[in-house]
């Protein structure tokens, strides 16, 4: 380490005159090299910019420009009617479907990992694929006409279904993944104690797997927050219909969309999912494994 | 009162393996009973079954007085302590040792301070607000025991307890668990796969081969007189030469040498017996013995104090350089061990030599082993 640190600026200190052009080589390759990672992140960083700036924006527009500063927006936005109590229908849907998913998911995975289930692999990747069917666009009409015999076109109840069923396969994948870490021995052991099945599970297993549920609660509300095709089908009115359906609805008498109302919408909009992470990730200090092992 | 009694017990694996083949074995109560055995011959399924974590496909299982077969493991009043140990890593260890009187209903006060008293008992007191993880091996082991302990159960089961630690600490540990059921007085049963380990800590030693139990007895008997010879084969560090013999004229002939048959030990003549002895019993001489099995030195093997030394046996009427392919080993103490290549003479000591017929030991119970080492004193000078 030392003698290395110690010869490094000997040998860049004695520049024979050959050296010259790989040098300059050198220094080129790397200014292109981060003109090029600013260029990328520029890409990324600039809608995130936009999402600060516009809502204080008197006319915001599609790029990203100074404000001048204003908080009308948000009283334009507050004389919307819906635009509050969508995002409390979406705060609904989503802990409604998290906590579905989140304790079927945890006791799935828990079968799963415990019990020998003939083809339980096979079972669950073809979950695994077939639920990024379930909730996307190809099996819409069926999923309608299904709620629809069920009763459940305009119910919250309904929407939340469908979502739990296209997350679970993927959240019993993730958990069972942390599941199978947690050595059996602990059960075991607890059983002797004379623990019954109920207190193993919540003395035990779920404060030991408590970052596996973290995080799947997390992804689902995540996950049912961007949804916007299931709600938008099976809602049919804006009483009940979460922020982004309302988003859509978010235009001028003359048919464009109100850049003003968008903009402030869309940063009361992200901001939930952002602050939840932040403080998940905090108490839990969760980290996505998802089928990796520890 | 808390004697364990097995009868006729036996698991059968849903995939067919016989982990258990009508096992019956009594436990007496206070006893430090070792469970000895290779990897997979069901020593471990054995105390997973008395912990009532198998359930027996067959057979009895008695604690005291009580038929606990048909129970839960938590109603069965036994305590496991696990090869991992099983602290929960989300508990202190104040909570991992009272976490069986929180499932007995124990109100939160006396829980804690049962927890630090037993602590206290095993050196813990200072770890109590401490997690599993931060904890060395030895320390985890200790609250795992502690946690045993903190509910009085009638048996203590414990899988493999010294095979997470390091050399070092495994001797510590050794030498603590046994003063600790010494203390206890609580019938203890523990599973190794090391035989020095069932030595050193069991009152009583079952050696199990194949979901059978091979031999049991005190370290003692198993070392001294092993049942049959795979108990030979698997009892002692250095494991016991097993020679094939044959009786002629009344003699037994082991590698071209012709030793007594021991004392009360029927044999017909030309009958193959297995000739067994420990490296301990045998003397090593460089010079021609009567009564020594000749070989010649192979391999010196240093182990401090003394050395092992392998021979290849030479019957003495066979040509030279002919190894028949029977070897003998042999312990030499420091400062007298041969060179390989050498020829020498290895001589059983009397009284200490066993045969077996058909694997089974058939020499009887000693031959009164004080004369016998008069004789021997005698025969020498």
């Amino acid at each position: 380490m030392s003698t290395a640190t110690r010869t490094a600026p000997a040998r860049t200190d004695r520049p024979a005159p050959g050296t010259a052009p790989v040098a300059v080589r050198h220094v080129l390759s790397r200014i292109g090299r981060y003109v090029f990672l600013c260029a990328v992140l520029g890409f990324f960083a600039l809608p995130l910019l936009w999402l600060a700036t516009a809502p204080f924006d008197e006319t915001p527009t599609i790029t990203a420009s100074l404000p001048r500063f204003t908080l009308d927006n948000f009283r334009a936005l507050l004389d919307n009617p819906y635009a509050l109590s969508s995002l409390l229908n979406s705060v609904y849907l989503a802990a409604g479907t998290a906590v579905l998913v989140v304790t079927f998911a945890a006791l799935a995975a828990y079968a799963l990992s415990r019990v020998r289930v003939p083809g339980r692999d096979a079972l669950l990747y073809g979950l695994l694929l077939l639920s990024s069917i379930v909730t996307g666009t190809a099996t819409m009409v069926p999923l309608f006409e299904l709620a629809f015999r069920l009763n459940l076109i305009d119910s919250r109840l309904g929407v939340i279904l469908i979502l739990s069923g296209g997350l679970l396969p993927a959240a019993i994948f993730i958990l069972k993944d942390f599941m199978d870490a947690t050595p059996t021995s602990y059960e075991e052991s607890a059983r002797v104690f004379g623990a019954s099945p109920l207190q193993i599970m919540r003395h035990i297993v779920v404060p030991v797997v408590r970052p596996g549920l973290a995080t799947v609660g997390v992804w689902a509300v995540a996950n049912v927050w961007g949804n916007f095709l299931v709600p938008f089908l099976l809602l049919r009115g804006p009483e009940k219909a979460p922020a982004a359906v309302i988003m859509y609805t978010l235009y001028t008498e003359g048919g464009q969309a109100d850049l003003r109302l968008l903009s402030t919408f869309s940063l009361l909009y992200s901001l939930p999912v952002a602050l939840m992470f932040v403080f998940v990730s905090s108490r839990y200090g969760f980290r996505f494994h998802g089928g990796i092992k520890r | 009162m808390s004697a364990i009694t097995l009868r006729e017990l036996t698991k059968v694996y849903p995939n067919g393996v016989r982990a258990l083949d009508a096992l019956d074995l009594e436990i007496a109560d206070g006893e430090f009973f070792a469970l000895l055995g290779p990897s997979g011959c069901g020593k471990t399924t054995l105390l997973r079954t008395i912990a009532g974590l198998e359930t027996a496909s067959g057979g009895r299982v008695h604690i005291g007085e009580r038929d606990v077969t048909a129970l839960p493991p938590g109603r069965r009043d036994v305590a496991m302590v696990f090869q991992d140990y099983a602290l929960f890593p989300h508990m202190t260890v104040q909570d991992n040792i009272a976490y069986p009187l929180r499932i007995k209903k124990v109100d939160r006060r006396a829980r804690a301070d049962k927890a630090a008293e037993t602590a206290d008992e095993l050196g813990l007191g200072a770890l109590l607000q401490r997690r599993p993880g931060q904890l060395s091996g030895g320390q985890q082991q200790r609250v795992a025991l502690a946690r045993a302990m903190a509910c009085h159960p009638q048996v203590f089961l414990l899988d493999e307890p010294l095979s997470n630690l390091d050399a070092r600490l495994r001797l510590e540990a050794r030498t603590f668990l046994k003063r600790l059921q010494r203390e206890l007085g609580v019938t203890t049963v523990f599973v190794t796969h090391d035989q020095a380990e069932a030595l050193a800590l069991a009152d009583r030693i079952a050696v199990m081969e194949g979901g059978r139990i091979r031999q049991v007895g005190t370290p003692t008997e198993v070392f001294r007189r092993p049942a049959n010879t795979f108990v030979a084969g698997f009892i002692g560090s250095t494991p016991m030469n097993l020679v094939d013999a044959e009786v002629r004229d009344g003699e037994l002939v082991v590698a071209g040498t012709r030793l007594p048959v021991p004392e009360g030990v029927q044999v017909t003549d030309g009958e193959k017996l297995t000739y067994g002895v420990r490296p301990e019993y045998l003397d090593h001489t460089a010079e021609p013995a009567s009564g020594g099995l000749r070989g010649r030195v192979v391999v010196v093997e240093n182990l401090g104090s003394f050395s092992l030394v392998s021979l290849d046996l030479q019957p003495a009427d066979a040509p030279a350089g002919d190894t028949p392919g029977t070897s003998v080993q042999v312990v030499v103490p420091e400062g007298r061990e041969p060179a390989p290549g050498d020829t020498g003479w290895v001589v059983p000591r009397p009284g200490r030599s066993l045969l077996y017929r058909d694997g089974e030991l058939v020499t009887p119970e000693a031959t009164p082993a004080v004369p016998a080492a008069r004789t021997a004193a005698g025969a020498e000078q």
